[in-house]
C-alpha cells in the first residue's frame, strides 16, 4: 500500500497550503468574477505544480531518468527564453483600443503619465524595506495595472517573485472597483468631486489614428528603448486595427490570440507559484506593496489634476486623473459611476475613458523606463 | 541610507521625468497632427470621425 500513499505523504504543510490557494484564487475566479481568465487557470495551475512530483514539471524519476514537464517547459521557453507570451498578448490589446476619444482630448494623455507615480513610490517603499533593486523595480511595477507588463518587467528584472508579483497585479486590477473610490476619496472633496465637464472633442482624421501608433513607438523608442517591445508591440496591434485593410487580422489579435495567450499565460505563471518560492513573508509583503501601488497610482493623478486646476480657466474633475492607469475600461467605470454617485447628471466617461486609454500608454512606457533606468545602474 | 534606497529615489526622479518627456511630446504631436490632418489638403469628405 505503500506505493499508494507515498504521493499523499509527500505533501508538505506548504504545499497543502498552496493548494488551498489555487482554490481560493479559483473561487474569486468564479464565484466574485475576480479576472477569470487569468486567475482560473492561475489558480489550477497553482494546484498542478505543487502536487508532489508533480508531471507538469522536470523531474528526475530513478530507474527512468529525467521527464520533461509541459509547464515547466512553456514557462521556460514563452517566457523565460522570449518573454513572447506577455508581449504577442499586446498585439491583441493593441487591437481592441480605440486611441479616438484620447485623440480628440489630447490633454488627457498627461494622466497617462501622472497615475504612474504608484509605480515609482513602491520602488521606493520596497527598497526601503529591503528589497534589492531588481526585485523592488519588479514589485513597482504592479502599478502599472497591468498584467503582463508586470510579467515582462520581472522576468526581465530577473526577479525571484515573479509568481506573487502576478497574483498581486491581477488581484487588485480586479478589485479596482474598491481600491480606487477609497484612495480617491481620501484625497478629494464632495465638491470637488460633483465638478463637470463640458465634452468638445476635436474631430479626428483616420491618417491621425494611422500616424499614431507609428509615431508613437518612434518616441517611446528613442527615449526609452527597453519599452519598444512593448509598446511596439502594442502600437502594432492598434495600426492592425486601424489601417481598415487587415479586418481579419484585426478580429483574430482582437478575439482567438489574445484568448489563446491568456489561457496559456495564466497557467504557466503558475510555475512561479511553487510552494518553495512562494511560501514566505515577502510574498505577503509585496501583496501589501501592490495594494500600495494602486493606492498611490490613484492619488498620484487624482493631485495631478488638482494641480492642473490651479491653472486651467475650465476645471477638470480631478477623479478623472485617477483613471490614467492602465487597468481598462475598469477604471473610467469607476470613475463615470462615483461622478453619477456625487450628482446623478454628471457624466465623465468620455473623459475617464481618455485618460484611461492614456494609461495604457503610459504603463508600457513605465515599464520601459523602469528596465532601461534600472539595467543602467546594475551595470 | 542604504544605497537601493538611493538608487530608488534616482528611478523615481528620472522615470517620472522620462514618462512625462513621452507623454508631453505625443501630446504635441498629436495636436499638431489633428491641426495638419485637419487641413483641406489631408481631409477627405468622409474621413472625419
Amino acid at each position: 500500500m505503500d506505493f499508494l500513499l507515498s504521493g499523499l505523504l509527500a505533501v508538505t504543510w506548504q504545499q497543502w497550503l498552496m493548494f488551498l490557494i489555487g482554490g481560493l484564487l479559483i473561487y474569486l475566479a468564479i464565484a466574485k468574477g475576480f479576472e477569470p481568465s487569468l486567475l482560473l487557470p492561475m489558480g489550477f495551475g497553482a494546484i498542478l505544480v505543487n502536487i508532489p512530483l508533480s508531471g507538469v514539471l522536470n523531474q528526475t524519476i530513478e530507474g527512468v531518468g529525467n521527464t520533461q514537464g509541459i509547464i515547466q517547459w512553456l514557462f521556460e521557453t514563452t517566457i523565460s527564453a522570449s518573454e513572447a507570451l506577455p508581449i504577442l498578448l499586446f498585439i491583441g490589446i493593441g487591437a481592441m483600443i480605440d486611441f479616438g476619444p484620447l485623440l480628440s482630448n489630447p490633454k488627457m494623455f498627461l494622466f497617462g503619465g501622472a497615475a504612474q507615480f504608484g509605480i515609482f513610490f513602491t520602488i521606493l517603499l520596497a527598497a526601503l524595506l529591503g528589497f534589492n533593486l531588481n526585485d523592488a523595480a519588479s514589485i513597482g511595477i504592479i502599478g502599472a495595472a497591468d498584467g503582463p507588463t508586470s510579467i515582462l518587467v520581472s522576468q526581465i528584472m530577473n526577479s525571484q517573485y515573479m509568481g506573487p508579483i502576478a497574483v498581486a497585479a491581477y488581484s487588485y486590477m480586479a478589485l479596482v472597483p474598491i481600491v480606487q473610490p477609497f484612495a480617491i476619496k481620501l484625497v478629494t472633496t464632495k465638491k470637488e468631486r460633483m465638478i463637470r465637464m463640458e465634452y468638445n472633442p476635436k474631430s479626428v482624421t483616420k491618417l491621425t489614428k494611422l500616424i499614431f501608433p507609428i509615431v508613437v513607438t518612434i518616441i517611446a523608442g528613442l527615449i526609452a528603448p527597453q519599452s519598444v517591445a512593448l509598446v511596439g508591440f502594442l502600437m502594432f496591434g492598434n495600426l492592425i486595427r486601424e489601417c481598415g485593410v487587415l479586418g481579419s487580422l484585426s478580429e483574430t489579435a482582437q478575439t482567438s490570440l489574445a484568448n489563446l495567450i491568456t489561457l496559456l499565460l495564466g497557467i504557466t505563471i503558475a510555475f512561479k507559484m511553487q510552494a518553495g518560492d512562494f511560501i514566505n513573508t515577502n510574498t505577503l509583503l509585496i501583496m501589501v506593496l501592490g495594494l500600495v501601488a494602486f493606492v498611490f497610482d490613484t492619488i498620484g493623478g487624482v493631485l495631478f489634476a488638482k494641480i492642473m486646476n490651479l491653472f486651467l480657466k475650465s476645471k477638470v474633475n480631478p477623479m478623472v486623473g485617477a483613471a490614467g492607469i492602465s487597468a481598462f475600461p475598469m477604471s473610467a467605470r469607476v470613475i463615470q459611476k462615483m461622478g453619477l454617485e456625487e450628482d446623478p447628471t454628471n457624466h465623465l466617461l468620455m473623459h475617464a475613458i481618455s485618460a484611461n486609454v492614456a494609461g495604457q500608454i503610459g504603463s508600457v512606457v513605465a515599464g520601459g523606463v523602469v528596465i532601461n533606468i534600472v539595467s543602467q545602474m546594475l551595470k | 541610507m542604504n544605497q537601493n534606497v538611493i538608487y530608488a529615489l534616482e528611478i523615481m526622479g528620472k522615470g517620472m521625468l522620462s514618462i512625462f518627456v513621452v507623454i508631453i511630446l505625443l501630446t504635441f504631436i498629436v495636436l499638431l497632427l489633428t491641426k495638419v490632418t485637419n487641413l483641406p489638403l489631408f481631409k477627405g469628405k468622409d474621413d472625419a470621425e
